[in-house]
């Protein structure tokens, strides 16, 4: 034991070994998955701001409703929206992943990574769906 | 000294206090169950928003007069801010290792979401208590 500096302070003679870092690896997508678990978490995060964003709006009279809801209603304001509705349908989807794997299930590669596909096809799909029904309610 | 050690922890770790503060079960668990709360009560939610689009600020405030759909909204504020609340520390917790900025950030967190979620239940319970027409 008489190598042993640790309380020295000196600073160490070689660079410690790293693990993996993101650039040595080959995008799969389980990967993509769990990161945009996250992503889509943060902006919803946002989503739900601006959904108490809309019950002030609609407490404070109708000029204030009218104004918010013409702000959600522009362009910009509807693409944000469409992006919430993907955001809300892949991490729902995602999350009942992690909940099948939270029971201990699903975790072969081949199955996680069907489910990762049917994440995103739900997700695709149901925004179409919802954005469908919009369209044909006048609400677009 | 004590020939047998209670814990493998370190005099000196237990000092900093940076151990587990066994709130992780709890969190853990928290996570899920409104995670399977949010599943049903996103879709209403998204359903719900389909309907109130075209029907405007006196539509809306109607459809907020029944006690259901004021319920249904605040569970939705209750149960997402919850949800969005711990989610945002997981994060905070793996990406933020300066003990200020961490601590500043798990706080304005917690402030952000306790906040928005007292301000929007309020703001629903005002128009679903309002007096028809007169909202």
């Amino acid at each position: 034991m008489a190598d042993v500096k640790a309380d020295t302070g000196a600073p160490a003679l070689r660079p410690r070994p790293l693990s993996p870092h993101l650039q040595v690896w080959r995008w799969h997508i389980t990967m993509a998955t769990s990161i945009l678990h996250r992503v889509t978490g943060c902006a919803l995060y946002v989503g739900a701001l601006v959904l108490t964003g809309w019950a002030v709006s609609l407490a404070s009279g109708p000029d204030a409703y009218a104004a918010y809801t013409g702000l959600l209603g522009s362009i910009l304001g509807k693409l944000v929206m469409i992006g919430f509705t993907l955001c809300v349908f892949f991490h729902m989807a995602n999350g009942v992943r992690h909940l099948v794997w939270d029971i201990g299930k699903g975790f072969l590669p081949k199955t996680a990574e069907f489910s990762a596909v049917v994440a995103f096809a739900f997700a695709a799909v149901a925004t179409a769906v919802v954005w469908a029904i919009a369209l044909l309610t006048g609400s677009v | 000294m004590a020939l047998a050690p209670k814990s493998y922890r370190t005099p000196l770790g237990r000092a900093r206090g940076m151990g587990s503060a066994h709130h992780g079960v709890g969190h853990f668990i928290g996570q899920r169950a409104s995670a399977v709360a949010l599943l049903f009560l996103l879709l209403w939610g998204v359903w719900s928003a389909l309907k109130l689009a075209p029907v405007g600020y006196d539509g809306a405030v109607a459809w907020l007069h029944s006690p259901i759909h004021t319920a249904l909204l605040v569970l939705l504020l209750a149960a997402g801010f919850y949800h969005v609340r711990i989610g945002a520390q997981v994060i905070i917790e793996d990406y933020l290792h300066t003990p200020l900025v961490k601590a500043a950030s798990l706080l304005l967190n917690t402030f952000v979401c306790y906040g928005a979620f007292v301000l929007a239940a309020l703001s629903v319970l005002k128009v679903a208590f309002s007096v028809s027409g007169a909202a």
